[in-house]
């Protein structure tokens, strides 16, 4: 049967689904005290310490949820293609249920981030784009009844989509956008400090709850997909599937 | 920042609507994705639970 010693820093041990599901199990809790208590010391410091902005008055104060929901709907689709091509190219279960894990949590971060006052405007279409490219790996996916041509159609969407990522963040520079250019760049911030730390840290906290959340779903998705295993039996027979 | 009052700090200089709308979408996508991260979880439970109870018949 299998071996219940991991050797050490051995990354591969945790690529499969049997050891990887009570890992993530205990992750869980803790990126949802963090998501918790960072989303709290955000929301204190944009709505209790921040200042007014002088141009925009309080309207601005969106954007201690606007940008970090932006950054994370770019951001976890370049891992969920990260994820996916991985499962493409070394044929790992556990890759694939990742990538399919991710794509909801994304799409969720594109959703409110281009909001509610539409125009066609290179920026918000860009995102639109990337809405539609997560909603259509998710429907790639389902549409396919086998799983393992479901996971390879859906990872090459995702690898070809990633192009769009960079189109949406240099949007603002390449095209003349209603979109106000970048507050935050590598060469500095254009913000008050401590509009920057609200920032930082509600997109720590988003970072936090994507995390838990993607994990959650993963675990959700071994259980669909491996019922059948005997490791999985195993559990459910002692009871400790939680 | 100081607000004065509650009622400065909901109305958000005449921007009320638009910053709680926008916080709003945010709590309403969240609460959507636990819920139906837990449901699709509950199914999944469910399926392993009717998988171990026929492999226990048949044995």
């Amino acid at each position: 049967m299998t071996t219940t010693t991991a050797p050490r820093f051995n990354l591969f041990w945790f690529s499969s689904p049997q050891t990887f599901y009570p890992l993530a199990g205990r992750l869980i809790p803790w990126f949802i005290g963090l998501a918790v208590i960072l989303t709290l010391i955000g929301l204190y410091i944009s709505f209790a310490v921040a200042p007014t902005d002088a141009t925009q008055g309080e309207s601005y104060r969106i954007i201690f949820i606007h940008v970090p929901a932006a950054w994370m709907s770019m951001f976890l689709y370049v891992v969920m293609a990260f994820w996916a091509a991985m499962g493409l190219a070394f044929n790992t279960r556990l890759s694939s249920m990742m990538a399919t894990a991710i794509a909801p949590t994304g799409a969720l971060w594109g959703r409110p981030t281009w909001g509610a006052y539409w125009v066609w405007d290179a920026r918000l279409t860009s995102e639109l784009i990337l809405l539609f490219l997560y909603l259509g790996f998710i429907a790639l996916q389902a549409a396919i009844d086998d799983r393992r041509r479901a996971d390879k159609a859906g990872a090459v969407l995702a690898i070809i989509g990633v192009i769009n990522v960079p189109i949406i963040y240099f949007s603002v520079k390449w095209w003349n956008t209603l979109h106000q250019g970048a507050s935050v760049s590598v060469k500095g911030s254009s913000m008050a400090t401590t509009m920057l730390w609200g920032m930082l840290i509600m997109a720590l906290a988003f970072w936090m709850y994507s995390i838990a959340a993607v994990l959650y779903r993963v675990r959700t998705l071994i259980l669909e997909r491996e019922r059948r295993a005997d490791w999985v039996r195993e559990l459910a027979a002692q009871g400790r599937l939680k | 920042m100081t607000w004065g009052s509650w009622d400065a700090f909901w109305s958000m200089g005449g921007y009320g609507l638009y910053v709680w709308g926008s916080y709003a979408m945010v709590v309403a996508v969240v609460a959507i994705e636990i819920w139906q991260l837990k449901s699709r979880r509950r199914a999944a439970d469910n399926e392993v639970k009717r998988e171990h109870a026929r492999a226990r018949s048949s044995a």
